[in-house]
Order: structure tokens, then C-alpha cells, then sequence
């Protein structure tokens, strides 16, 4: 598919066709649309603005206007095979109820997020002493959607405290039009990273302390 | 691509009627009454289908009636109550779906009401006519549309108490409705609401030429409905919509009258719309719908909405308004809320205008996009054939 955004292409991927899905902060639903095209998975959506929401009534998708902050907690346990979030993490008030909640309501969780350990961001700070701007991420301090940034070692260390086992990570970037990172240290050159996620169950987190 | 015709009017307009529940088969109604024979007056817009697939139920408002769309002559000053919405090219796609809408039961618009004759003494019901419940109102469309030869509808809308119908039909006839599409409305009646509607009934009962509802021969309490109408209309607005629409502009004059006389726009705007509904609506008809609207409450009688949601199938698009205090968003979240945990495919939509309750009815672009798009993809996903064209 070309045109698409290597996050979406790495989150079809993940996807097994036919799940039942729910994307929070689905946005204009783009990616909602080519998991229900690809996958022909049930899909739902949960988005904030009128606008988007709008956008997904356009493209046939099942959308909810409603805050993601307020609360999965209608949605009973297990509801869905696949909850996502993408992009989505750092612009939530409390992103610890929102990824406990969709490991609540979801098998799985599919976790899309900007690193802000990436060595650009490093390197803008040091030598601008400005806060990082990026393509994705364009907005001034003062005006940003964004409140909650992390880099991958910090995700990857809330899950280890919150027994989060992640069955897949994926590292990014979008230098040559996207694509996925081989190499070491994504901490330092993974532009973004999707994750795969379950909540692990109690007795196998005691065997793996 | 198949050519689009342009956006326009169903044309003219041809009140039908059907008649039913001849004694000795009476109606049996929710509250314990009986009503025979029923008639209710509708019109039709379109053409159904080989099939009968593509029929779409509006459902009225309070002072609304069958007349949804068009003219009834050329020189008809105004169109039906849902005009820019219903039309060839337009949210309701005549040149697609066969639009029904019928009065409701208990209105005085042509269909059976309290203004009708009682066939056993020859003289209008008034208030012996029976209490009726929205239920009633939508057990009397399915005779309509059981008349009209249609197994399923396509979809049943409206606003306010047509919003409340629309979620009844999807409660009460879960197979034969595919798509529900509740605007503006609730699914039951907050203390709120009911304190409005029954300054309206006061407002009626207290005219004294109200007469216990005996007044069909003589003088009508026309002062007490348009009260009730005035009170009414302040609530389908909102502060902003009456800033924009009448500020503090003063009506034929320059300087304050320094007297109890109209003196701001907002005034002869209300009187104006009170004496307008007298001359089209019974009184008796505005008590018994009220009360209607007031005991709605969809979660009876278990008390839980997620419970009396349980049996629906068809597919939910759920509406509200921002600037809406008369039903206000948390409302039709409650909706939602209860459909969702039930796993009904449901998609709600907030829009942000700024007219009030009565946004619903107004041109808004949003909204006939919204219901454009969702029932041009739930036709497309079930195969809802467009009716053959030619007469």
C-alpha cells in the first residue's frame, strides 16, 4: 500500500484477520478502515473530536465520540481481541488507566508511541536548549496535545513494574519513507515503537519474577 | 459514477389513512385502556423497493405530524417539518428510500386523538379519550407498516420524542428494524422535562375556557396553549441562539415603552409562536402527548436501560447536541452507554451547534452529512436495492 504510514503497515501485521478491535483515539479512522479492508476484523472506535468522528461515519466504521480519559469501564471485561493506542499515550491524562484498562478489556494491546530518547530529540535539546520539534511531533510547549512523553526504556520499564509482558516491540523510523529499525539500541534510534502487549497472567509472573 | 440529481423537493404531498382496530378489536394500550377503531393519517416520499427493503420510518416530535416533506399545492407557503432533510439528493434520499411518517397516536393531525368523534356517542373523545404511552404510538406504526406490506424497515429516526420512538421501535420490534437513529432525546424523562410539560398542561388546565376539556363547540383554551407553546419553545432554544437571533433588539419601536406592552423582539417571537400553534393544535392533544412524553422511561420495569436493551439487534447511530439543555449529551450517552455493553454496533456523534434543542430541525450540514453517510454505508453493507425508476 503505498502512501501509508509504516506504524499502520507494522500494526496490520499484528492484527490476525477477523479479530474483534478497538482502536482508542482512531482519529479521522484511516487506520481502523485498513484493518476492517485487510483483516475484515470487527472494528470499533473511540475518538475525541467531532471532526474525526465525522470522518469515520464517512468511511462506515463503528465510532464513538467520547473521551478515552473518561473511562473504558463500560466495556466489560475481554470485550475485544486487539484494544490500540496509537499515537495516542502522550496525549492521555493518565496513560496508567488507560493501558491497564485496555489489558482489562482486551486480550491484547497494541501500544504505538514516540520515543523521546531518539537521538535527534537528544541532540535538538542539547544544542538548541529549545524543547524538541518533529515532524510528528510540531507543536510548541505551550500549545501541545502532548503531555505525557516517554522514551522506550521507560515504557519498557513501566511494563516490567505493572507485569505488562510484551510479546512483540517493533522500532521505527521514518528516514527512506518508513521503515522498521534491525539494529541496536532502539533507545537511541527508534523514532517510534509499537508494542504488543498482554497482561501477564499471576502465576507466570511469579515463575519470571 | 451514477449521475446525482440535484438537491430538491419531493414534490406534492398526499395525506393518506389507515384505519384499524375495529370494534370489537380494540387496541389494547399500556394503560390499561382501549381504542377502537384507530386511524392514523401518513404520507409517503419515494418508492419502496421490489424487495420492501428500503422503507425509512420518521418519527415526530411533539407538535410535529405526518407532514415531513413537500407541499400539499404549488402555492403552499411552507413545506413539511423535515423538508431539508427529506428529498431526492438530500440526507433522506428519496431518489433511495421510501420515507413513511405517520401522526402520531393521539395527535390531532388526522390521526385518532382526543379531538376525534368517540364512535359511541358521536362527539369528540376529549378527555375520556384513553391515556397513551409512546409504546401505544409505536404499536400503532407497526400496524401501519404490517398495512404497508413491510417486513423490516431499513431505518426509524427522529428527533426528541420521535428519538424516543425511533429507541422503542428498536425495543419493542428488535427483527424489523435494521438501523436506529435516536437525535436529541433521552431514554427516559428527567424530573427536568416533566416540571416543563407540566407547566405547559397547567398552563391549558387553567385557561378558563378550558372547560375539563369540553370546548370542541365553543371558544378552545387558545390563551393556555399558546403559554404552554411560549414555555415550550424558550426550551428548544438555546442563550446563544437567542442572543444571535433576537439580542435585546426592541420590536416596532425606537425607545422603551415604560409599560407592560411588548417591548423586545424575543416577546412578539413567542407570542407570535403561541398564537400560530393555536390555530394547528388541539389542547386536549398537547396534554395527552406530553404525558405520553413523561412516562417514557425505556428502562422499565426492571430499572436498568443496559437490561432493557438487551434484545435489540438493529445497528444504533446516536445523535446530540452541545448547546441541547432541554436533552442534554449526558442523555444520549446513557443511550450509548447501555447499547455498548450490550455489543450493539453503535456510533455516537456529539455535534457542536449552537441552536439548542431545536438544532435537530435546523439546516445543519453536519448533522445531513452524518446521516447521509450512515445510511448510504449500512444500504451499501446490506444490499439495500435502489427502487426501479419510471412511474
Amino acid at each position: 500500500m503505498p502512501g501509508t504510514r509504516i506504524d499502520y503497515s507494522v500494526i496490520l501485521g499484528l492484527v490476525p484477520p477477523g479479530a474483534k478491535v478497538l482502536d482508542l483515539g482512531c482519529g479521522d479512522g484511516t487506520l481502523l478502515a485498513g484493518l476492517v479492508q485487510a483483516k475484515r476484523v470487527t472494528g470499533r472506535g473511540i475518538e475525541i473530536s467531532e471532526e474525526g468522528v465525522r470522518a469515520c461515519i464517512a468511511k462506515g466504521l463503528t465510532v464513538l465520540q467520547g473521551d478515552i480519559d473518561e473511562g473504558l469501564r463500560d466495556y466489560p471485561d475481554r470485550s475485544f481481541d486487539y484494544v490500540i493506542l496509537n499515537q495516542t499515550i502522550q496525549a492521555v491524562k493518565k496513560p496508567d488507566v488507560v493501558l491497564s484498562e485496555m489489558l482489562r478489556v482486551g486480550e491484547k494491546g497494541v501500544v504505538g508511541l514516540p520515543n523521546f530518547a531518539f537521538w535527534r530529540m537528544r541532540l535538538y535539546l542539547l544544542f538548541n536548549g529549545r524543547m524538541p520539534k518533529t515532524e510528528f511531533l510540531p507543536y510548541e510547549w505551550y500549545d501541545t496535545p502532548n503531555i505525557h512523553f516517554c522514551s522506550v526504556l521507560d515504557f519498557e520499564e513501566y511494563c516490567r513494574k505493572k507485569s505488562v509482558t510484551v510479546e512483540k516491540r517493533i522500532f521505527l523510523s521514518t528516514d527512506r519513507g518508513g521503515r522498521v529499525l534491525k539494529g541496536v539500541r532502539p533507545n537511541l534510534f527508534a523514532e517510534s515503537a509499537v508494542y504488543l502487549l498482554s497482561r501477564r497472567q499471576p502465576a507466570a509472573a511469579e515463575r519470571t519474577g | 459514477m451514477p449521475q446525482r440529481k440535484e438537491p430538491g423537493s419531493v414534490g406534492l404531498a398526499k395525506k393518506k389513512f389507515f384505519t384499524f382496530c375495529d370494534p370489537p378489536h380494540e387496541m389494547d394500550l399500556e394503560g390499561g385502556g382501549r381504542l377502537g377503531p384507530v386511524t392514523l393519517a401518513y404520507e409517503t416520499y419515494g418508492r419502496l423497493n421490489r424487495d420492501k427493503t428500503n422503507a425509512l420510518l420518521i418519527l415526530h416530535a411533539l407538535s410535529g405530524d405526518s407532514h415531513a416533506a413537500g407541499k400539499y399545492s404549488a402555492d403552499d407557503r411552507k413545506p413539511g417539518w423535515w423538508d431539508n432533510t427529506i428529498g431526492p439528493g438530500k440526507a433522506f434520499d428519496t431518489d433511495k428510500f421510501f420515507v413513511i411518517c405517520s401522526n402520531v397516536l393521539g395527535g390531532c393531525q388526522g390521526s385518532t386523538g382526543p379531538s376525534s368523534i368517540h364512535p359511541a356517542t358521536g362527539k369528540p373523545y376529549a378527555l375520556s379519550f384513553p391515556i397513551i404511552t409512546l409504546n401505544d404510538m409505536v404499536h400503532a406504526q407497526r400496524r401501519l407498516i404490517d398495512h404497508l406490506g413491510i417486513e423490516r424497515l431499513f431505518a426509524v429516526t427522529g428527533g426528541s420524542m420521535g428519538g424516543m420512538q425511533a429507541l422503542q421501535w428498536a425495543v419493542s420490534y428488535p427483527d424489523r428494524v435494521l438501523a436506529s437513529i435516536p437525535i436529541a432525546t433521552t431514554a427516559k424523562h428527567s424530573p427536568q422535562q416533566i416540571a416543563f410539560n407540566q407547566v405547559g398542561r397547567a398552563a391549558i388546565m387553567a385557561d378558563p375556557n378550558f372547560n375539563d376539556g369540553d370546548y370542541y363547540d365553543r371558544e378552545v383554551p387558545k390563551d393556555g396553549l399558546a403559554l404552554a407553546r411560549m414555555v415550550g419553545h424558550i426550551t428548544y432554544l438555546s442563550d446563544d441562539s437567542m442572543h444571535e437571533k433576537f439580542g435585546r433588539r426592541l420590536r416596532g419601536k425606537k425607545t422603551l415603552g415604560y409599560n407592560f406592552n411588548l417591548d423586545f423582539e424575543v416577546e412578539s417571537y413567542l407570542r407570535y409562536k403561541g398564537d400560530a400553534f393555536v390555530s394547528r393544535f388541539d389542547a386536549n392533544s398537547y396534554l395527552y402527548i406530553t404525558k405520553a412524553i413523561d412516562y417514557f422511561d425505556l428502562s422499565l420495569p426492571s430499572g436498568s436501560l443496559v437490561k432493557a436493551l438487551e434484545k435489540v439487534k438493529s445497528k444504533f447511530l446516536v445523535i446530540s447536541f452541545k448547546s441541547d439543555w432541554l436533552y442534554p449529551p449526558y442523555q444520549s450517552k446513557e443511550i450509548v452507554k447501555a447499547l455498548m455493553v450490550n455489543g450493539v454496533d453503535i456510533t455516537y456523534c456529539e455535534i457542536d451547534s449552537r441552536y439548542g434543542h431545536d438544532a435537530f430541525l435546523m439546516d445543519e450540514g453536519e448533522m445531513l452529512k452524518i446521516l447521509r453517510n450512515f445510511l448510504e454505508n449500512v444500504a451499501s453493507r446490506h444490499g439495500i436495492a435502489v427502487p426501479a425508476t419510471g412511474s
